[in-house]
């Protein structure tokens, strides 16, 4: 059992950087670790676990939202949870496309909503209540808190900025 | 219970729906019938936390419970869907995390009635497609003997041999192959690819290869797939869990495009569940100004299609749904 736990580790450490070099297409290729460690961000303590899903498995991670990603040119995506001052629990996914204009096409399929806004982030960013979405080059981070918190869209900004830094 | 004031509103006129009890395969003998549908709504089911009001979820469950099969008590609808001795499986949609999953509470309330109804725990399985996706929804996984387990499928695995119906190929799940009964829990959420996934798409998530089945909205896979007669005969009621929905965005967890329902929505005919569905999410999307789900390209053919002379897997004609809407105060 332990050897298989590690086995799928290693398979997903892997699949990981593939995710995050192929990040690299069209330009310089670098290894990128896209979440901010414990403590980076104020408040913010990062899971122990990162996923990676490839094209090939994305619907392993979001079976019927996988086409859409696909179709725009979706190359994975890698995600880790969070939590804020202990109990604010939110999940970061950080999907990586082969064109910025892939990035662009999954941002704008999404409505505005009455309490959503725009914000300075990346190449363009919307904040809402619980979740924030932005896009920088061919990278898309969408980041969706699990319950509604006093100050929370604050404090999911501050995580996105930790994030758009590190890409 | 005694003390509730309840609100009913019955939204076809005359109705005579489904008596308790009967043969729960749809379509054979049931078709001059009109298919009942209870939602059951409680605005106080939530907490200030993450998770709901555990009582209020289980008088929730038993309202509907006992309105839909016109019971006495909560125990007496479970005997008319299982008998003791019988594997009785539970199939989740926890895709979306425990924002949008059937709750702790509502499977533990459910999982309760079927020990009374002379279930034995340990031939009770609660499963979805993955168990990081039951962890993620909140559930712990185990599979110790003599107890309810929670399992899924990526380690309990699937049959080697393929079954196949119309469009579909493939494995079903060793759980529910291996259950003499199904309740189907899914949520309610808008769908990219089929524009609402419910009762019948939870299906998805009992074999192998859902990833093939996702080309032209799904039509004709869903319904197809629930003509797989493991699946259209162990699927024997759905408990819907509506606590919270989705209108846009979906299948995944959209805080920015979720809202409350706070109900429950029970019945046996899953083409009668998916038609109200979509009939919440229309009116929700409306609400919010946005297009209807035939604009957005997304016309709910499968729905029609489990529902046409060649499938028969229930009714999707509103005048043949007998919807019954209570409230918990």
């Amino acid at each position: 059992m332990k050897m298989r736990i590690q086995r799928t580790r290693l398979v997903a450490i892997a699949a990981l950087l593939t995710v995050v070099v192929m990040a690299g297409v069209g330009c310089k290729k670098k290894i990128v670790d896209p979440f901010p460690a414990s403590g980076a961000v104020a408040g913010w303590e990062k899971g122990d676990k990162t996923q990676t899903f490839d094209a090939a498995n994305l619907y392993e991670y979001i079976d019927g939202g996988a086409e859409q990603y696909i179709s725009a040119g979706g190359v994975g995506v890698a995600t880790s949870d969070y939590k804020f001052q202990g109990n604010l629990e939110a999940t970061v996914d950080v999907y990586t496309m082969k064109t910025a204009d892939g990035a662009k096409t999954i941002f704008e399929a999404d409505p505005a909503t009455s309490d959503s806004k725009s914000v300075q982030l990346g190449d363009a960013a919307r904040l809402y209540g619980q979740s924030v979405v932005f896009r920088k080059g061919s990278t898309l981070v969408r980041i969706t808190a699990y319950e509604a918190a006093p100050g929370e869209s604050d404090a999911l900004l501050a995580l996105a900025h930790g994030v758009e830094g590190k890409l | 219970m005694q003390n509730r004031r309840e609100f009913v509103k019955e939204m076809v006129a005359g109705a005579a729906v489904l008596g308790a009890g009967t043969n729960f395969a749809w379509g054979q003998g049931k078709a001059a019938e009109k298919s009942k549908v209870v939602i059951v709504r409680d605005a106080k089911l939530r907490t200030p936390g993450p998770a709901p009001d555990e009582k209020r979820v289980a008088a929730l469950l038993d309202h509907a419970m006992q309105t839909y099969f016109n019971a006495q008590n909560p125990v007496q609808p479970w005997k008319q869907i299982v008998r003791p001795g019988q594997v009785v499986s539970l199939k989740l949609n926890s895709m979306g995390g425990r924002a949008i999953s059937p709750s702790v509470a509502l499977v533990a309330a459910i999982c309760e009635r079927l020990q009374q109804a002379g279930i034995k725990a340990g031939d009770i399985i609660v499963w979805d497609r993955g168990s990081r996706e039951l962890e993620s929804a909140g559930f712990k996984l185990s599979n110790a003997p003599g107890a309810v387990r929670f399992i899924g499928s990526d380690t309990a695995g699937y049959e080697d041999a393929s079954v196949s119906y119309g469009s579909v190929t493939t494995r079903l799940a060793k759980i529910l192959t291996q259950s003499d009964v199904l309740i189907n829990m899914p949520v309610l959420k808008s769908h990219n690819i089929v524009g609402v996934t419910m009762a019948m798409k939870n299906m998805y998530g009992v074999i192998n290869n859902p990833n093939t089945m996702h080309g032209s909205g799904c039509n004709p896979y869903i319904a197809d797939l629930n003509m797989i007669p493991q699946i259209r005969r162990k699927v024997r009621f759905v408990v819907g869990d509506l606590k919270t929905a989705v209108y846009e965005g979906g299948p995944g967890y959209r805080p920015e495009y979720a809202w409350n329902e706070n109900a429950l929505m029970v019945g046996e005919d899953r083409v009668a569940i998916d038609t109200i569905s979509a009939q919440i999410v229309e009116r929700k999307r409306a609400e919010k100004g946005l297009q209807t789900l035939e604009q957005k390209g997304t016309p709910l053919t499968y729905i029609a299609t489990a529902a046409d002379a060649q499938h028969k897997l229930g009714t999707n004609d509103p005048a043949r749904i007998a919807l019954i809407e209570q409230r918990i105060a």
